[in-house]
């Protein structure tokens, strides 16, 4: 077996994953970034709207600062964020949007002059500063008090993973494409690498690193319809549960998107909303405003999705052999702008629907999107339970976005986590040196092998596809935006019978080499664990907080539940065992009302000394003179 | 509609020593809306779940899926059926390496034409003060970065080039038009000088026979054609600095070419 040595092992070359491994690069250490993809297909690629930073550069965006932004962020996380890592990124942000800048991302600048713009789909006129002209750009996104985001017209995460990756070949990161990591290398105390599997040959490797990094993404696969891309499998938070050491927090917390398309699933960015576009209901009425008359389409994608499911389960859905949905609007922004500003919008709608934009309206329903839930770390990135093993981005809940995450802020996470972490995990390695275990590297490749050969030699039973698509339905059918108990007993019972049938999963071909089905047929078993800590953690968790609707509990209860799930999986067990801890250490913002989105909230009595920040944390976190080039 | 789709697939598998390459049929029912996405992945769930093929957004935004249809290379994520003949052919993209089926190597090919071109802004003399505010820039300059940023390195281009299946060194449209997008930044330092060393030459700008196939088959419409052309004047005007008189060089550079007017 060919053993790799590095200081640094990124699992997953995306934004974040490529942002800490430049970060260790630049200071002189080996890093090397396994990704099932060419890491310019990462996922982060597909992200077409903007980063959240508050340059406050752009019209719209004057008084912003990041307090604005900082308490936007609590907000839209319905208070179930670390107030100490959101102010992190909130203060962070703006840095971060410069430096990539100076590393080539192609911003959109602002133009001095009278522009048109538009709000609810009404156009206004705004007056851009002289003084600004040519600094970063920032559109609307929702629930944002100011025009925050920044964005290279409709493919940020294009530009900036292309910038990224730039910098990767700059610094000579080595990059490892086709490879899925399967099982973590620890003694139980450390995370020393990884065991991996080519996906051009099939064989397995194994990686010894002093600090290894889950940079995977989001887990949306465990559902059927998802906007995310088809390797967004949650391999990292498979690896990190199946240690049994590592806990998983608020997998519960599941973002549905607005505006997924039908029958496709595939994303149009909130960017639509942020122009001006509107939601219209089988009648062509538009709809939000009667629920949210503020901020209408632009209330957080928790609100609009779930007034979307509530609209349509009135009757106002338009009927299709798909299942029922609603229209997307944005003909009166006109051709100029959708062929420019929103031109992969345009693209999408005619190259997968079949339906002009600028003509026709676009069939859209709420539909998987986000996981604000994954690898729990502490504010450094590091994860819980074992010594070097750090996440960052959407894999980790680091956990800025609570129960709901704003447009914008989780593309801005990549790589302001990333920066963040990555001189965490730099300091790390200067001041660590791990002994690389040959007894923990046998135990973590025994595991994989034998599960290969228990597949390959032809007693299982099961089907990996059947087992996919049971797990996908039951997600989409129980856990979805509206929850109760009931179903999500349903969805737990049944979870556990497809836990205990996954061991029993047979090959239906085989092939010399590598073979697509070992791989689906590796991750099936895990995914299940992943789809069994959200239907379990949702069941548990007795009250609506941001995404996590409850029907038959319907307040947020801050007095029981202003806390975060953690998930751990003991082996052999077939749920997993939730623990819980406060969900923020101090409390910046006590919690209150968000402003949108309604419900009743059950208060708690917090202490004095946990509404201010602890001058300590104040000092510290307040200095951002860490800043090397 | 429901028409019944007869897809014939390449197989072959260069790790199995009895595998031969050879085409395999597949019958599918047709339903609305279908892509190459869909219709692959029922292939692969339905009757041959060895079947090997790349996607990853389904969406037409990353480039996994090139591939060439019915003998022209395309994204198959965003290839509907219904524009298609009820025969549907599927092969891989030629010059690069095969993995295996319809999956080949572009990773490699693109990482490696990355450090040949040296694909990144070349600012060391000016570091980064997190302090500071961002360099200014219009946003017309921006908008014309970003056009180029647009490429997803599909490889249909490197596919559809007549240069690149005859020269495996020769770089193709799409590493050139990147060479493009960072001579428009005026953030990147190099000079001409610096360009010409990288694409001056066959492996190059000199090399492309001018067939345009790589502009034809772009599945982002990207200007392929117009950042060869753009590159080749740069580079030869460059190249006959000193033989031919300033003022007439000057005067060539700065004809009907927009990027001009950033760089000096």
């Amino acid at each position: 077996m060919q053993i790799f040595y590095t200081d640094l092992l990124c699992i997953g070359a995306g934004l974040a994953g490529e942002r800490v491994a430049v970060e260790a690069a630049k200071a002189g250490f080996d890093a090397t970034c396994l990704s099932i993809v060419p890491p310019r297909r990462s996922h982060s690629s597909a992200a077409q709207g903007g980063m959240q930073a508050a340059l406050g550069n752009c019209v719209m965006g004057e008084g912003d600062s990041p307090d604005v932004h900082f308490a936007d962020t609590v907000k839209g996380s319905d208070w179930g964020c670390d107030q100490e890592v959101a102010r992190i990124f909130a203060d962070t942000a703006p840095i971060v949007m410069r430096e990539v800048a100076h590393w080539g991302v192609p911003w959109n600048r602002v133009e001095q002059g009278p522009a048109t713009y538009y709000k609810g789909g009404k156009p206004f006129e705004a007056v851009e500063s002289k003084e600004k002209h040519g600094l970063i750009h920032a559109r609307a996104f929702g629930g944002t008090a100011k025009w925050r985001t920044c964005y290279t017209a409709d493919g940020t995460g294009r530009s900036v993973l292309n910038t990224l990756d730039s910098m990767c070949l700059r610094y000579n990161v080595n990059i490892h494409d086709r490879t899925q990591a399967e099982a973590l290398i620890h003694d139980g105390e450390n995370c020393i690498g990884a065991i991996v599997r080519c996906l051009r040959t099939g064989e397995l490797m194994a990686y010894f690193a002093t600090a290894t990094l889950i940079a995977t993404g989001g887990y949306g696969r465990i559902y059927k319809a998802t906007t995310n891309a088809v390797i967004c499998d949650g391999g990292g938070q498979i690896a990190a549960l199946e240690t049994g050491l590592v806990p998983l927090g608020n997998m519960e917390a599941i973002q549905f998107h607005p505006t997924g398309t039908v029958p496709t699933d595939i994303l149009v960015t909130e960017g639509c909303r942020g122009d001006g576009g509107t939601l219209l209901d089988v009648n062509e009425y538009r709809f939000m405003p009667d629920y949210e008359p503020e901020k209408a389409e632009l209330a957080s994608r928790d609100v609009v999705s779930r007034r979307m499911q509530e609209h349509m389960a009135k009757g106002f859905g338009v009927k299709s052999p798909y299942g029922d949905h609603l229209w997307l609007d944005i003909r009166h922004l006109g051709e100029k702008h959708i062929t420019t500003k929103l031109r992969e919008v345009y693209d999408i709608c005619t190259s997968f629907l079949g339906v002009n934009p600028i003509t026709g309206l676009i069939p859209v329903r709420p539909t998987q999107h986000y996981s604000m839930g994954g690898v729990r770390t502490d504010k450094d990135g590091a994860a819980y339970g074992l010594t070097g093993l750090f996440s960052a981005g959407e894999a980790a809940c680091w956990d800025m976005h609570g129960f709901n995450r704003l447009g914008g802020n989780s593309l801005a996470e990549t790589v302001v986590a990333g920066r963040y972490v990555g001189k965490k995990v730099v300091e790390f390695l200067q001041g660590h040196s791990v002994d690389f275990k040959q007894s923990a590297l046998r135990d973590a490749h025994s595991k994989v092998e034998s599960h290969i050969k228990r597949l390959a030699n032809g007693s299982g039973k099961e089907s990996a596809i059947t087992l996919r698509d049971e797990m996908q339905d039951i997600m989409m059918d129980y856990v979805g935006i509206f929850r109760n108990g009931k179903d999500l007993q349903t969805a737990v019972d049944k979870l556990e019978e497809l836990h205990a049938r996954s061991m029993n999963i047979g090959l239906q071909g085989s092939a010399i080499g590598f073979n697509p089905e070992i791989s689906l047929a590796l991750r099936i078993p895990g995914m299940i664990k992943l789809a069994q800590c959200t239907a379990f953690g949702a069941l548990k968790r007795t009250e609506s907080r941001g995404a996590h609707t409850r029907e038959d509990f319907p307040e947020r209860n801050d007095k029981e539940w202003l806390n975060r799930t953690l998930a751990y999986w003991k082996e052999g067990d077939s749920l997993p065992t939730l623990k819980y801890e406060d969900a923020s250490p101090y409390f910046e913002i006590p919690p209150g009302e968000r402003g949108y989105g309604g419900g009743k909230i059950i208060k708690a009595d917090i202490p004095a000394e946990k509404l201010r920040v602890p001058e300590a944390e104040e000092s510290n976190n307040s200095a951002p003179a860490d800043d090397t080039k | 509609m429901s028409r019944r789709l007869h897809i014939e697939v390449f197989r072959y598998n260069p790790l199995d020593p009895n595998s031969e390459p050879h085409m395999e049929s597949f019958h599918i029912d047709e339903y609305d809306s279908m892509t190459l996405f869909i219709a692959l992945n029922i292939i692969r769930d339905q009757h041959d779940a060895t079947l090997q093929f790349d996607f990853c957004c389904r969406a037409g935004i990353c480039g996994s899926c090139g591939m060439v249809i019915n003998g022209r290379p395309g994204l198959a994520c965003h290839t509907q059926t219904k524009d298609l003949p009820d025969h549907i052919v599927l092969h891989p993209l030629p010059v690069f390496k095969l993995i295996g089926d319809l999956s080949v190597d572009t990773g490699v090919w693109f990482r490696d034409a990355g450090k040949r071109i040296e694909a990144w802004v070349h600012n060391d003399h000016d570091e980064f003060d997190p302090m500071q505010e961002e360099a200014r820039m219009e946003n017309s300059l921006a908008n014309e970065i970003f056009e180029l940023d647009r490429c997803v390195e599909c490889g249909c281009c490197i596919s559809a080039c007549g240069t690149a299946r005859m020269r495996p060194d020769f770089l193709g449209a799409a590493a050139i038009a990147r060479v493009a997008r960072f001579y428009l930044d005026p953030r990147d330092e190099r000079n001409e000088e610096n360009y010409y060393e990288v694409i001056g030459n066959d492996q190059g700008v000199f090399g492309c026979m001018g067939l345009l196939g790589c502009e034809d088959v772009c599945p982002k419409h990207i200007p392929l054609q117009d950042q060869l052309g753009i590159m080749r004047r740069m580079l030869a005007l460059h190249s006959v600095k000193g033989i031919l008189p300033k003022a007439l060089i000057n005067k060539l550079s700065h004809k009907g070419c927009c990027h001009e007017n950033h760089k000096g």
